[in-house]
């Protein structure tokens, strides 16, 4: 059968990784956001720009981890103004995360033409070659699936420990938790919901921005203007398949990633010859919306997201 | 354990001392001049009327709101204003009515919450657990430390929110309407906590309208009115009458009025009950005749059934028995259409809640009741007429703004329930519901809005003034019913009664012995 040939395959699984890692950054970024309370819309423009400021650092002669480092300031920086206006100002979320993704993406847009006016293709750089862990890179089947990724894959999954040690086992976690649940609890004990929220906001934001340089740093190596493609708007799907919890967000990044490669291998099997290839290019978001009709039933939604907190308001 | 004396108290000098406090909110006082001070193992009663400034006062003291004038002292310095954290760390710790709990964490997750500086590697949650654990055994708190705080009781909840407090070694706590929300065992339970914690020392400030609580477990009674400090009395020197006709104000002054002569009766309830829908009091088998040409006063205690009478007269709500009839005909089914239609005038009691639409202009407000029938012309509404309605309610009612295009949320209270009695007035209505209608409002408004009640009732409309200001009744109303745990009393007519005789049946007094003898009709 060629489907269990392909998911029997080690480069199918490698694949998903691979298509999986800057999902797993920007999907961690949006549910440390929710988590706080505040739902995070600019999260595809935020990753345009972690995708082009990473890329364009790297091109101007930073080594790659500065790229990163790059990506993620930039990140924090639309982080700090979607959290100014959502948080101490109140606003509403949903239109300073739809205005942020367009600022983010027009800006980006703008000064790529700014830096690079004269050239049709945009110029490669020297991108994150894969790294074999020693040993485990041996295993049969897993060794090459799981262990001969970039340093920037396996960077996303150490990110997603840190995050779920994070949320649940420091304090720092446990007033974010409480912060998206009821402000007015952590308010009662004396910690300041704004602080709270706006640097959940801004590291999140950061997060995403990662999410988007994988794509120029290790996925491909050049930027493209269409390169995010909607990726971010699947996080925040993923989110909720996740349940706000960092492990089950893992899993379905993994699950979606699984069928964006499962899709591109079957249009070169039997039935792709027969079938149109838009069937196959739909089918990860077909399954992403039936697992999340399934899934998110029975999620905790944050019960205080998108409401803003007003200190002392009657 | 013997409770020390007054003079070994004063001796120890006050843990908390509040001064001159003073909180506005746009024009409405919430607390004028407020002091008092507490003693160490001392419980303080704050007992006053919603909207008297109880919580509000407490907010403050938690640094939750900024007072405008005056000053907190705990323990002899004075409190940073607006900051909880001080607060905290000095040792007060408040239970707040609308509790501040996250449901998605633990019990011990939401005690721990902020007490340890945020970034560290780890939560310390073993030490963490057996500490509530032995806090828990020594105040008789019985709950689970490892439980989610969403699968909890109201009466579990509670418990942890006081443990929040005792977690931070409290001194001070402060109980905002603590029953309001439990079962009697669970009060009772409540209550053991509390003498254990006074017995160890903490003082407490305990907050209700409930008199027998009160009485039960306050060494010290401040009544609130107002936003003022109105009396001071030691527990055991008072009683449950005395703090009712305090806490709703029964200074006897005239009726405002000369009598007038009672008409027929125009809305009649007989033996009507409400359902039961869990939160506020129904009404139970009662029977009130509303007579043309009279103002019939609805005094009591807050939440003892008033909302439910002002819903089911508004059309909110139905019955579940018994009968209505407005103008002598039985009213079949019943929705605020029916009664907006039946010529019943509302001046609903939460003039920003469900007395006009904020962000709508005065025009739009204006017609809100009469949009579809006076100012629809062929299925379009007339705004030509509609404007100039509002221009004239403007001019009539003495409703300062800048114009009937303003948006409503721009004026103040006092504007707002002028418009709305306009709008209401205007239609010249046989029956007004008029709940609660100068809360809030400066002297100038509220002498307008009784003015314009007393020219409805001269015209021969039937009002019902229901307040929780005896004052304001017994100045207005030519017969009185008091309403207690939904039930009414009979009704008496205007000087019948002294303000004492009426806070009995406040808090509950003579319902028995009237149900003996069936219901009453005055």
């Amino acid at each position: 059968m060629d489907i269990l040939d392909i998911l029997l395959s080690a480069s199918f699984w490698a694949a998903a990784i691979r298509i999986a890692s800057p999902l797993i950054f920007a999907t961690l970024g949006e549910l440390i956001c929710e988590r706080a309370g505040v739902l995070n819309l600019g999260i595809e423009g935020i990753m345009v720009a972690g995708a082009f400021s990473g890329w364009i650092a790297v091109w101007a002669g930073l080594p790659l981890w500065g790229g990163v480092a790059v990506a993620m300031l930039t990140g924090m920086a639309f982080g700090l103004l979607h959290a100014t206006l959502s948080v101490p100002f109140g606003l509403s979320q949903h239109v300073v995360g739809i205005g942020l993704t367009l600022l983010a993406t027009s800006l980006t847009f703008y000064t790529y033409r700014v830096v690079l006016p004269e050239v049709s293709s945009p110029p490669k750089i020297e991108a994150f070659q894969p790294y074999e862990i020693p040993l485990l890179a041996d295993l049969p089947l897993i060794g090459p699936a799981l262990f001969s990724q970039t340093p920037l894959t396996y960077a996303a999954f150490l990110l997603a420990a840190i995050c779920a040690y994070t949320l649940y086992r420091t304090p720092v976690g446990l007033a974010v938790r409480a912060a998206g649940e009821n402000p007015s609890a952590v308010a009662a004990q004396g910690l300041s919901v704004t602080a709270i929220r706006m640097g959940a906001v801004i590291t999140g934001s950061g997060f995403m921005a990662v999410g988007g340089a994988f794509l120029t740093l290790s996925a491909f190596d050049s930027f493209f203007f269409d390169m995010v493609n909607g990726r971010g708007w699947i996080c925040i799907a993923l989110v909720v398949f996740g349940a706000w919890r960092p492990g089950k967000a893992v899993l379905g990044a993994i699950l979606f990633a699984a069928f964006d490669a499962l899709q591109i291998r079957l249009q070169q099997t039997a039935i792709g010859a027969l079938v149109p290839y838009q069937l196959f290019l739909m089918l990860p978001y077909i399954l992403s919306i039936l697992a999340l009709v399934v899934m998110s039933r029975r999620a905790e939604v944050p019960a205080a997201l998108m409401v803003p907190f007003n200190k002392g308001e009657r | 354990m013997t409770t020390p004396s007054m003079a070994q108290r004063a001796a120890n000098g006050p843990v908390l001392r509040l001064k001159e406090i003073t909180k506005r909110f746009g024009p409405v006082t919430a607390n004028e001049d407020v002091s008092f001070d507490l003693f160490p193992g001392e419980v303080i009663a704050l007992l006053g009327e919603n909207g008297a400034g109880k919580t509000t006062l407490m907010n403050i003291l938690f640094g939750q709101y900024t007072a405008d004038a005056g000053e907190v002292e705990l323990f002899g310095a004075t409190l940073p204003p607006g900051a909880p954290r001080a607060a905290l760390d000095g040792g007060v710790g408040m239970v707040h009515q609308h509790f501040t709990l996250a449901d998605n964490l633990t019990v011990w997750e939401n005690i721990t919450l902020g007490v340890e500086p945020l970034f560290q590697m780890r939560l310390n949650s073993s030490a963490a657990r057996a500490r509530i654990r032995s806090l828990s055994e020594r105040f008789h708190l019985k709950v689970d430390p490892n439980a989610k705080v969403g699968r909890l009781t109201v009466g579990e909840r509670q418990r942890v929110e006081i443990l929040k407090a005792l977690y931070r070694d409290a001194r001070i706590l402060i109980l905002d309407e603590p029953t309001a929300v439990l079962t009697p065992q669970e009060s009772d339970a409540l209550f053991a906590t509390l003498r254990e914690a006074i017995g160890q020392g903490l003082s407490v400030i305990f907050i209700s309208h409930k008199l027998h609580e009160v009485m039960a477990i306050s060494d010290r009674v401040l009544v609130l009115r107002h936003g003022r400090l109105v009396a001071e009395r030691r527990t055991a020197q008072t009683s449950r009458d005395e703090l009712a006709s305090l806490m709703v104000g029964a200074d006897v002054k005239p009726a405002r009025f000369a009598p007038n002569a009672a008409g027929p009766a125009l809305l009649q309830l007989q033996g009507v009950s409400t359902p039961d829908n869990g939160a506020a009091p129904r009404l139970r088998n009662v029977t009130l005749d509303l007579a043309a040409g009279q103002i019939t006063g609805l005094a009591g205690v807050s939440g003892n059934g008033q909302a439910a009478l002002s819903d089911l007269i508004s059309g909110l709500i139905t019955t579940q028995s018994g009968q209505i009839r407005i103008h002598g005909r039985e009213i079949g089914a019943w929705s605020p259409r029916k009664a907006v239609d039946a010529g019943i005038a509302r001046i609903p009691e939460d003039r920003h809640k469900t007395g006009t639409i904020a962000d709508f202009d005065l025009t739009e407000n204006a017609i809100l009741e009469t949009y579809s029938t006076r100012f629809a012309r062929r299925g379009w509404l007339d705004w030509r007429a509609a404007r100039q309605f509002a221009k004239d309610l403007i001019a009539t009612y003495d409703v300062r703004c800048p114009g009937p295009d303003t948006r409503i949320r721009l004026l103040s209270g006092g504007n707002m329930q002028k418009l709305i009695l306009g709008r209401v007035l205007e239609l010249a209505p046989d029956i007004i519901l008029a709940n609660q209608p100068v809360r809030g409002l400066d002297i100038g408004a509220v002498t307008y809005v009784h003015e314009q009640l007393a020219k409805a009732r001269a015209r021969g409309a039937a009002v019902l003034l229901i307040s929780e200001d005896l004052d304001e009744i017994m100045q207005l109303s030519d017969v009185i019913h008091v309403i207690s745990e939904g039930r009414l009393s009979p009704g008496f007519p205007r000087g019948s009664q002294q303000p004492e005789d009426l806070g009995a049946w406040m808090a509950g007094h003579g319902f028995d012995t009237m149900t003996a003898e069936g219901p009453h009709a005055p």
